[in-house]
């Protein structure tokens, strides 16, 4: 029990001390360069005992929860054996974590008004909620798309680098014929798909893969899920805009 | 007791996160793969405290980081604090100099408190066995997105066009790979990933957003896009090179790999 208990003190700590820079900078510029109290002191007071005990709890339930599940899961296929469910697995994994991604519905509905706006699709509340939730689902699909790509790479020992060329010339390609507006958006997708419980887990199951089949290396082949998520869903966004 | 409201809030949110994750996991584990969970316990118990962690985390931001962080962003582009401040008016660029300056800042400090870069270090330490260092890892990471933001913010500030600098960046990657160390490579990508999740994609939004409505000409809708994009491109090129001088320090004989 007091093992748990310096072990919780500690992680608090270490949250603390991780949440500390933010402190600091957004200190110096409000007290020295833009020269204004802070609006509510007691609110932040607050909120930072809030997330530095979010951060330690989270911390706390990732080794023992997310990482073991991961990879235990990709153990449990590698014993299995089968490719096929390996495959449907990594999709429903990638498709279902962020289909229902917060950010990725903010950013949705925000590159639906400015398709609007531009004339793309027409000004009305259904064609704009319908251009959104393609988008979602576009998104989404090529997220569960580079999860399959990622996991059968560690399976037959593909090298990272020549996937990574290959999408970054596409994106290349894309960015040429893509309409000028949905690229800025298509550009920040790769970056809002993974969210804080996707990635442990994606890795945790990468790494798990790498490790438990014979001949891979699992810093070397266990990495790389993460990036092509953040790669394909590039190349289909601009390639909805195109098409739509 | 509006704390406690919002919270209860907030949590009903995470569940509904966290839920398609979960069904997508007990639905494999129970159909596909027909085995019990080793310590099911101690895994139910952590998903509790992720759920309960994430849920503090936002909230804690919610009520703390991001309205804060509205408000300077709104200060900083502010047309009369910009010519107090530089002596510069709106339209120039110089006139930005704390918003680059703050931008930096707080795209630095947002990335070391990321918790999924802290999970991915954590578990790049654990099975490289110390080969990499998860603090060096993290400074790289926070190092790259500080100089992907300030330069994302004068991209917006001068509206030179995003292609241009992410295609730049791309390049430049290639090359980085074709020198650096293997086994860093997966990692480097990973982290490009990661750096933009919960703590810095709205602080950074609402940066962007205040400034393509404040610089003169530059429209919030189509503008303040492409933060993200600097945010995730930069890590990697950070990570490849402190591979590529950790490698040299290692080969010099002074200092172990990190």
């Amino acid at each position: 029990m007091s093992r748990i208990k310096s072990g919780f003190l500690r992680q608090l700590l270490s949250s603390f001390i991780d949440l500390l820079p933010i402190l600091a900078v957004v200190s110096v510029f409000q007290l020295l360069v833009i020269q204004q109290p802070f609006p509510d002191l007691a609110n932040l007071l607050t909120g930072i005992i809030l997330v530095t005990l979010g951060l330690t709890l989270f911390m706390y339930g990732l080794e023992l929860a997310l990482f073991p599940i991961g990879d235990s899961m990709a153990y449990a296929f590698a014993r299995k054996g089968s490719v096929f469910w390996l495959v449907v697995f990594a999709f429903a994994l990638g498709f279902g974590t962020t289909i229902a991604e917060p950010a990725l519905l903010a950013v949705s509905v925000k590159a639906a008004s400015i398709a609007a706006e531009g004339g793309a699709i027409i000004n009305s509340q259904t064609a704009q909620d319908s251009y959104a939730l393609g988008l979602r689902l576009t998104v989404a699909f090529a997220v569960g798309l580079a999860i399959i790509i990622g996991v059968l790479r560690i399976l037959r020992g593909w090298s990272l680098q020549y996937l990574i060329i290959a999408g970054y010339l596409g994106i290349i390609i894309m960015t040429r014929f893509a309409p000028p507006e949905i690229i800025g958006i298509a550009y920040d997708s790769g970056g809002i798909t993974t969210s804080t419980i996707t990635v442990p887990l994606v890795t945790a199951l990468g790494i798990g893969l790498a490790s438990s089949i014979q001949g891979r290396n699992p810093v070397t082949d266990g990495f790389g899920l993460i990036a092509l998520a953040s790669l394909t869903p590039m190349i289909f966004v601009m390639l909805y805009g195109i098409l739509i | 007791m509006d704390v406690l409201s919002q919270l209860s809030a907030a949590l009903l949110n995470s569940i509904r996160d966290i839920l398609p994750i979960m069904a997508i996991l007990i639905g494999f584990q129970l159909l596909v793969l027909r085995k019990p969970v080793p310590n099911l316990q101690r895994v139910i118990v952590g998903f509790f405290a992720v759920l309960f962690g994430i849920t503090l985390f936002i909230q804690g931001l919610e009520m703390a980081l991001f309205p804060l962080g509205e408000v300077m962003a709104t200060q900083l582009t502010n047309p009369g604090f910009i010519l107090e401040s530089t002596g510069y008016t709106a339209d120039a660029w110089q006139g930005y100099l704390w918003v680059y300056l703050f931008a930096a800042a707080i795209g630095f400090a947002t990335t070391l408190a990321e918790p999924s870069l802290i999970a991915v270090a954590t578990k790049a330490e654990q099975i490289s066995a110390g080969g990499i260092d998860a603090w060096g890892l993290r400074m790289a990471v926070a190092l790259g997105v500080a100089f992907g933001i300030a330069l994302g913010t004068y991209r917006i500030v001068t509206g030179t066009e995003l292609w241009v600098y992410i295609i730049a960046g791309y390049l430049l990657v290639l090359i980085q790979t074709a020198f650096a160390p293997k086994m860093i490579i997966g990692l480097a990508y990973d982290s490009g990933g990661v750096t933009t999740s919960t703590v810095t994609v709205p602080l950074v939004t609402a940066l962007g957003l205040g400034l393509a409505s404040s610089v003169p000409g530059r429209n919030p809708l189509m503008d303040g896009f492409g933060l993200i994009a600097f945010a995730s491109l930069f890590p990697i090129i950070a990570v490849l090179g402190y591979a590529k001088i950790a490698e040299w320090r290692a080969r010099s004989g002074k200092t172990r790999i990190k």
